[in-house]
């Protein structure tokens, strides 16, 4: 057989038959299911009499309007204030129950943001192809998977038949050699491929993240990498598997145990690229070259190093972008040629699929030790990805930490990433946040959104402004 | 789903590059379980001078006389001429079923977002590729000449300009057949269902563990 690469490998073992008019029927394996994409999906297979092909593969939980504080959330999906979430919430719930499907309900354990539960529970695997009417599914892609997301019609196509009818995308590889710096993280390493190839460099691709950057990157932090693929137009992002992969594999809630585990992780270990694999396109970089990053502007590639300066717009030289970049400098309230790390912030918020799991946890932990909240941040929001990253944060005291400084901890959810509960910027103010979108309104109608990693968002909250975190010494000025 | 063949209509315009799902139906009105509805919150920020919520009267909210398919010469138009890159951002399917609720059967623009594409051709709407230049002629056609109608015959890939010319446009020929025979995509895979069955057979022999997993 010719040269594959793990794309290649992942689409040929999941073809179920390949159409004369260039369209496939590929078989799903797993299938994440969220409040706000599903309902219309179920009432379409009840409108059709139709029921789920299999269940064993589904797998449900509220996240994106669920209130993330913590008295509301006591008092359940009754207690959700805002009349349509808790509509959305129940419907969930009743459609999940009704269909027989596996549903981690709002205050059960193992709940959490789809794309942090997913794999903490083993539910994403090596070699599956995962699918979630969401966006962000790239991030399964970490474990060597093909995940993307999809539309509502699509969820009920998968619901009703294990398949979706699709076409191969392209190949593309993004390498990044070298060592990273002290202070930089996955975070900063996406957002500078984002920033080289721009919100469209992936269109059509899959990409596959390689280099010795991301080999020595832990898992969760390919997580953060991989999740991101979609802001630089890609579907699909993914790193081969490689021991570490097997490690975090082991002893999962639906992983294989024993020999079948064993079996399965030899599999697994065929999903790399052959040596001489075609890519329809190839990005170089150097991770020594990257410093942390933080965004500037209303898309995710306008992105400048800490260290930079905000564009001007007479430096622009191609029209369309000048615009652009005129138009973002006019919504962000921001001045071009003045230092990033210059920019004042408002609120912090730490948590989404980007960065809401343990390491980032842990990692904007140990930033705020010690240090108190500047006077002039409104609100510090810290929203765990799950459950279990929650419980496992509070057994380490890392809740008491973020507590004493004087940051708010929170339920998971997908809270301030897109606003859809109470979790909102205000007209006009800027956040140091690590999510993956900074549009126009993206936080809150007139938020003015600036993504950057968990250390550095945690430096900014202790600061009151944007901050080179390898530089930070807690003093606040 | 409806059958697309052939759709005379009036035209209007979303003149501006890189329209997100957010601008086309924003957040909070996701919260819907229904697929219909979304209509009144098509372009919902462009459109209104108040920030909307869900469930209210719009009949009775102040709107924006600078938006342009807030005029009334471009009423009831079923075909919306739009600029590159329309539908970028979220998967969100609300945005097809906005454009569609509100009375949209087909969009012409230069480029979409891949994800936006897909979801467009699973609720009858019809998105059609034509150049910049295409475009721009259209546009200005349509500026000049109020009543502006277009034909757009999927069969023969044509767009018919009042004057009798044509552009013509590329479609895949699944999603086209799909569209003009009204076909439900889900029904059609279920043709191969014995084939979805010999794949999961072979497979579960081969691999074990990717099954029966989630309980
Ligand atoms: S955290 Fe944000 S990007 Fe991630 S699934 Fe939730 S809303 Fe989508």
């Amino acid at each position: 057989m010719s040269q594959r690469t793990v794309y290649d490998k992942l689409w040929d073992s999941h073809l179920v038959k390949q159409n004369a008019d260039g369209s496939a029927l590929l078989y799903i394996d797993r299938h994440i299911l969220h409040e706000v994409t599903s309902p219309q999906a179920f009432e379409g297979l009840r409108i059709a009499g139709r029921k789920p092909w299999r269940l064993d593969t589904n797998l449900a939980t509220p996240d994106h309007n669920i209130s993330t504080d913590p008295a509301e959330r006591a008092a359940g999906v009754a207690g959700i204030p805002d009349n349509t979430s808790r509509i959305q919430v129940q419907t969930l719930d009743d459609n999940c129950d009704h269909f027989g499907i596996k549903e981690f309900k709002m205050n059960e354990m193992g709940q959490g943001i789809v794309h942090v539960m997913g794999p903490e529970l083993g539910a994403t695997m090596p070699g599956l192809t995962v699918v979630c009417g969401d966006s962000h599914t790239a991030t399964h892609g970490a474990l060597a998977c093909l995940a993307h997301g999809i539309g509502t019609s699509e969820v009920e196509h998968v619901l009703a038949s294990q398949c979706l009818v699709t076409k191969k995308m392209k190949n593309m590889r993004v390498t990044v050699d070298g060592v990273l710096g002290v202070g930089v993280t996955p975070k900063d390493v996406v957002l500078a491929i984002i920033a080289k190839i721009g919100t469209a460099g992936g269109n059509g691709h899959a990409i596959e993240f390689a280099g010795s950057v991301f080999r020595d990157m832990s898992i969760e932090g390919r997580m953060t990498v991989c999740n991101m693929a979609i802001e630089a137009g890609a579907r699909v992002g993914l790193v081969a598997v490689d021991e570490k992969t097997i490690d975090y594999c082991r002893g999962r809630k639906f992983m294989p145990a024993g020999e079948m585990f064993d079996k399965a992780a030899e599999y697994w270990r065929t999903l790399t690229s052959d040596s001489d694999a075609f890519f329809d396109t190839e990005v170089q970089m150097n991770g020594s070259d990257i410093a942390p990053q933080v965004s500037w502007g209303t898309s995710p590639e306008m992105v400048v190093p800490v260290t930079g300066n905000i564009p001007r717009v007479e430096d622009q030289t191609d029209a369309v972008k000048k615009k652009g970049v005129e138009r973002a400098l006019e919504y962000m309230g921001l001045e071009g040629g003045a230092p990033i790390s210059s920019v004042a912030v408002d609120r912090v918020f730490i948590g989404s699929c980007t960065n809401s799991r343990i390491e980032d946890m842990r990692a904007a932990a140990a930033v705020v030790k010690g240090h108190t909240v500047s006077k002039t941040i409104k609100q510090a929001l810290v929203v765990p990805g799950s459950q279990m990253v929650k419980e496992q944060a509070e057994a380490e005291g890392l809740d008491k930490v973020f507590i004493q400084a004087g940051l708010d901890w929170r339920e998971p959810g997908c809270s301030m990433c897109l606003a859809m509960n109470a979790d909102k910027l205000g007209a006009g103010e800027h956040c140091a946040s690590t999510s993956n979108r900074n549009f126009e309104g993206r936080q809150g109608n007139g938020g003015r959104t600036h993504l950057m990693s968990p250390e550095m968002a945690a430096a900014a909250a202790i600061t009151g402004h944007i901050v080179d975190v390898r530089e930070f010494t807690g003093d606040q000025s | 789903m409806k059958a697309f063949t052939q759709l005379k209509g009036l035209v209007g315009p979303m003149d501006r590059a890189n329209v997100d799902t957010d601008m086309i139906i924003p957040k909070q009105f996701l919260k819907s379980i229904k697929r219909s509805g979304f209509g009144p919150n098509l372009f919902d920020e462009l459109r209104y001078m108040d920030e909307g919520q869900p469930g209210q009267d719009c009949s009775q909210r102040p709107i924006n006389p600078e938006f342009a398919l807030n005029l009334p010469r471009y009423s009831g138009a079923t075909i919306l001429l739009a600029r590159k890159n329309f539908g970028c951002g979220s998967s969100r399917e609300h945005a097809p079923w906005a454009l569609e609720d509100y009375g949209f059967r087909a969009i012409i623009a230069p480029s979409y977002a891949d994800i936006f594409y897909n979801n467009c051709f699973k609720n009858g709407l019809l998105p059609v590729v034509l150049t910049e230049q295409q475009l721009n002629v259209l546009f200005a056609e349509m500026y000049a000449d109020e009543g502006y109608q277009l034909t757009i015959d999927l069969a023969q890939q044509k767009v018919v300009r009042p004057n009798g010319e044509s552009f013509e446009f590329d479609i895949d020929q699944f999603r086209k057949d799909c569209l003009i025979k009204g076909l439900d995509e889900i029904g059609l895979t279920l043709h191969s269902a014995q084939a979805i069955k010999d794949y999961e057979k072979a497979r579960a022999e081969t691999q074990p563990w990717v099954f029966g997993a989630i309980k």
